[in-house]
């Protein structure tokens, strides 16, 4: 009976029953699952109370001891030397002002109070505010660095008066040369909310500044050195007491001696005497650079602790730019100082013998075209070859043979000098400068190439531009007869107080780029010339070596350039002006380039600051020539 | 013209408001606990606004989400049950071989949003049991039960090797519970957990070295003061000097000299525990069993099985977040990434919570209509 009814039921009424079979069977199961659900949590619950309860004064009494802080210790920042051992970068103990929130009830109040006792500007408070938010309230946060002592005096007098509030110890970053190297060293600054994202947040731990720019940032990890530690006891309001019970040091980032020498460095600097340009002295021996200038500069003292914004309006509105970097990124038409290398070009390539002459009549005619390209001269120069054409800047020799060569070729062969892309100093921020091509045009303009632009490109016009460091870079391959060094900083490292100072090798030299040696001792017998005959003739007047150099003299707006803006320069000084030299000329020593952004000839106006820097380096050659040679000698004797 | 358009609009925008399907007594009981996280996360991330104020933009994203997911009727979910399941099991194979080599590889970057895969599954496991079972007969025999097994086992193993495993457990405790709820045979739940038990060494083998040892470190914390045990020791010292009473808010030192680790995430409820005391404590978990009561409560009134045994698994894996942070921070269980739900800080855990509690909502608010069918 039974059987037969469940088989009816089964048969006819299946899926309505399953329905509510399974949903009668779902509550049985759901409160099933609620009253595991419940007796777990109980049993959780039983958990809490054991610890919260039977356990309480146990925990109680270690959370109590449990007042160790393990505080980061902040390494100190490697030194900057020059090559002499001369200081360029150091650490000075310096104090700041400190308010740890916790302690202080009204925070605006305590600090308006405190300004009244030592001067707080708008800007600390501004940092004040934006660096406490990454803070715990029991740490203290800076308000004021740099205190006088006269401030410290001040406040400590009145100190009672400010519980939460201490005058603190610190190192602070300080250039004892100033401006003078604020375009090489750089310097460092607070830690913002970028560097943050950059930096690994643990070796950054005690640390508040970092490089910015210049050798700061680019040898950041050698600088910085390694965190360390140490675990304090605090008392109830985190204060430490006594000594710290474990510590391990921090380790000093690694000083750094540069290849730069800062007498001629300075030298260079005066050399200017205030005008707007660039200059770079380089061993082309090894690439080293022995002085770069950019010059008007500013105090990178002025950022370590945060710029005042007065201070920064005045920097960045001021006509002549003192904050650009002319040496990595100012952008310079290099007119005729680029016809040693297009003249080398036209050789190198067969194109022309040293021998070959061209007719100068003043004027320069692309077959077929109407338009006169001049010569510097009205008349012209009459028929000059290689030598008399780089001596006088014969403009026709190089227009007619920048024609023959073809925009393709030429920028080819310039491209083998480095021209249009950065040169590779360790440095950040390089500009590549523009080598006018058919392919840059195109990417530029999306135009095609004219004939026309390339006869100019032959006298360093047109759409040509370089940087003071790309020249510097062209001038040592030409004068180390066509080896390429790389033009870098960093000579040594020093790895902690007592080590020694470990020389750095200098980065591999890369492959010659001038294929015959005749072609390249014509070039310099006109860049001779120049000096002897030519252009600047005069300009190596009582120097004991023979000097080799090139002027340039271009026109100071560009398709390009927006550098140059002012109208009111007197009407004579109305080029960019440049000079380029190297000596000894046979086997060179230095290449040094100059670049001024106004003036009225390369001859008149940059050449006499190249020989200025020359005679500084002078010296130093002299010394480092009797270093070689009391080396040589002693080297000979054991032999 | 516009006018019209204007009027629709603003009339459509009534009626979601008016009408907004949502539970009172379960949104109430959420917005509550919502608050008790905010104001916890406040205390533990030392009065960091910008911290508590993205989490609640993330609560705010997350109850969005919800209200949308309560308007999707349960049967139009049903129909997508399949496609979602297969959607994300195959994002979790591409992060599989993407990641293939490097250590915790979770991250699906979709340029616009970084999300894990296996967060997605927290809701279409459940939703894949309720479906599959929800077209066999009930209770479940062997063979239903194996396909069903199979369905779960294949993105655990994946999410297990990525390595995560909180997250493994969740999504398998999730399908667990929908055959559970679905009236699988006691006898046959014996049996499976006694085949489990014989497993367990099995599995020993195949835990990674740091799992074995969070297992081990359980066994004996203090063995081992400064690497795996430190947490477990810290957050006890926590929980335990916190008393009946608690330390007050914004009082508890564990977090704040940061001897807890994870604060605000991971062992939130440490801190929670330090500064409320078992006062506290009682109280959260008694507003926990009460939101897990009342969407029990909801997934009973459903009216198809497919509703009833999704609403059941959702509300039940809740418990399993509870249980495994509430030990792993007493130090009953084993240290496993596993989040206080709506309490701890982190995006992608309270977006996918509150998106489960939408279907809830979803459920409650169609159970007439499913009733006709």
């Amino acid at each position: 009976m039974r059987m037969r009814s469940s088989r009816v039921r089964e048969g006819r009424y299946k899926p309505l029953k399953e329905a509510r079979h399974e949903e009668a069977l779902f509550r049985r199961r759901a409160l099933a699952g609620f009253l595991i659900i419940v007796v777990c949590l109980v049993a959780l619950g039983a958990r809490f109370s054991f610890l919260q309860i039977a356990r309480h004064e146990e925990f109680s009494a270690r959370s109590d001891a449990n007042r160790v802080l393990t505080r980061p210790l902040a390494p100190a920042r490697g030194l900057i030397y020059d090559r002499n051992g001369v200081l360029l970068a150091e650490n000075v103990a310096a104090f700041r002002l400190e308010i740890t929130p916790e302690q202080v009830h009204d925070l605006a109040a305590t600090i308006e109070r405190l300004g009244e006792v030592v001067p707080i500007s708008e800007d600390d408070v501004d940092r004040f505010n934006a660096l406490r938010k990454g803070k715990r309230s029991y740490e203290g946060t800076p308000i004021r660095l740099k205190l006088s002592e006269e401030e410290i005096a001040k406040f400590s007098v009145n100190r009672w008066a400010f519980p939460g509030v201490d005058v603190v110890p610190y190192l602070t970053r300080s250039y004892p040369l100033g401006e003078e190297f604020a375009h090489t060293v750089g310097y460092v600054g607070r830690i913002d909310a970028d560097d943050l994202a950059k930096l690994d947040k643990g070796e950054y731990a005690g640390t508040t500044h970092v490089g910015k720019t210049g050798i700061e940032r680019y040898y950041e990890e050698r600088l910085h050195g390694e965190v360390g530690y140490e675990k304090i006891e605090v008392n109830a309001d985190h204060r430490p007491i006594g000594e710290p019970l474990f510590r391990v040091a921090p380790k000093p980032g690694e000083n750094l001696y540069l290849s730069i020498d800062a007498r001629l460095q300075e030298a260079a600097e005066a050399a200017f005497e205030g005008r707007a340009g660039a200059a770079v002295a380089i061993d082309p021996r090894n690439g080293e650079v022995l002085a770069m200038v950019s010059v008007p500069s500013f105090d990178p003292n002025l950022f370590v602790n945060g710029i005042a914004s007065v201070d920064y309006a005045a920097l960045i509105e001021a006509d002549d730019k003192p904050l650009l970097n002319r040496l990595l990124r100012g952008n310079y038409v290099p007119g005729s100082t680029m016809k040693p290398f297009v003249g080398l070009g036209g050789l190198e390539l067969g194109l022309r013998r040293p021998e070959d002459t061209v007719l100068s009549t003043g004027e320069f005619f692309i077959p077929g075209q109407s338009r006169a390209y001049r010569d510097d001269v009205r008349g012209g120069q009459g028929r000059v070859d290689l030598v008399q054409a780089i001596a006088k800047s014969v403009n026709t020799y190089f227009y007619s043979l920048a024609l023959d060569m073809g925009i393709d070729r030429f920028s080819g062969f310039m491209t083998r000098f480095g021209f249009g892309q950065p040169t590779g100093i360790d440095l950040m921020g390089e500009g590549s400068g523009v080598l006018p091509s058919r392919e840059w045009k195109r990417g530029r303009f999306n135009q095609p190439w004219y004939p026309g632009e390339t006869v100019i490109a032959g006298i360093g016009q047109g759409y040509w531009v370089v940087t003071p460091l790309q020249l510097a870079n062209a001038v040592s391959t030409l004068a180390a007869r066509g080896v390429p060094h790389a033009p870098h900083l960093l000579r040594a490292v020093q790895r902690g107080v007592d080590a020694k100072i470990e020389p750095l090798p200098p980065p591999p030299p890369r492959e010659n780029v001038i294929e015959r040696p005749a072609n390249w001792a014509a070039v310099q017998q006109g860049m001779l010339e120049v000096v002897r005959s030519g252009t600047a003739r005069g300009i190596d007047a009582g120097f004991p070596y023979p000097i080799a150099g090139k002027t340039g003299t271009a026109e100071r707006y560009s398709r390009t350039g927006t550098e140059w803006t002012s109208i009111s320069a007197s009407p004579i000084e109305r080029h960019q002006v440049l000079f380029e030299a190297f000596t000894p000329a046979d086997d060179a020593r230095v290449a040094v380039i100059v670049a001024l952004e106004a003036g009225r000839s390369g001859a008149h106006d940059a050449a006499p600051i190249a020989r200025k820097i020359l005679d500084a380096w002078l010296p130093g050659d002299q010394q480092r020539q009797a270093e070689l040679g009391a080396g040589g000698s002693e080297g000979a004797a054991s032999r | 013209m516009i006018d019209d358009l204007l009027h629709e609009w603003r009339h459509r925008l009534a009626s979601i408001w008016r009408k907004p399907r949502l539970d009172l007594p379960l949104l109430g009981a959420l917005l509550l606990l919502m608050g008790v996280g905010l104001a916890t996360l406040y205390s533990a991330s030392d009065l960091d606004r910008g911290l508590v104020v993205s989490q609640a933009l993330r609560f705010a994203l997350g109850l969005l989400l919800m209200m949308m997911i309560a308007r999707v009727p349960p049967l139009t979910l049903r129909n997508w049950t399949p496609w979602l399941y297969a959607a994300s099991v195959v994002l979790l194979v591409i992060v599989v071989i993407h990641g293939e080599g490097r250590g915790a590889n979770r991250w699906l970057d979709l340029r616009i949003v970084r999300f894990q895969p296996s967060e997605l599954l927290k809701l279409t496991m459940p939703m894949m049991i309720a479906w599959y079972l929800n077209g066999r007969p009930l209770p479940p025999g062997w063979g239903t039960l194996g396909a069903a097994g199979a369905l779960i086992a294949v993105p655990a193993v994946l999410i297990a090797k990525q390595p995560d495993l909180g997250t493994a457990l969740l999504i398998t405790a999730s399908g667990a519970f929908g055959i559970f709820l679905s009236g699988l045979a006691w006898w046959r739940i014996g049996a499976l957990l006694a085949a489990f038990a014989g497993m367990v060494p099995v599995a020993w083998h195949f835990l990674h070295e740091y799992q074995r040892n969070r297992v081990l470190t359980l066994l004996d914390p203090e063995a081992d003061p400064l690497g795996n045990g430190w947490h477990i020791i810290q957050s006890k010292i926590a929980v335990g000097s916190g008393g009946v009473w608690g330390k007050g808010w914004h009082h508890g030192t564990q977090s704040r000299l940061e001897f807890l680790p994870e604060h605000t995430t991971d062992f939130i409820f440490s801190v929670f525990a330090e500064e409320w005391g078992l006062v506290g404590v009682l109280l959260l978990l008694a507003l926990y069993v009460f939101i897990i009561a009342r969407c029990l409560w909801i997934a009973a009134e459903a009216k198809d099985t497919y509703a009833r045994l999704l609403a059941g698994a959702i509300s039940m894996s809740l418990f399993v977040y509870v249980m495994v942070n509430g030990g792993m921070i007493t130090g009953m269980l084993p240290v496993v990434g596993v989040p206080l739900p709506l309490v701890s800080y982190g995006g992608t855990s309270a977006v996918s919570l509150l998106a489960g509690f939408g279907v809830l909502m979803s459920i409650h608010a169609h159970r007439k209509v499913l009733a006709v069918q």
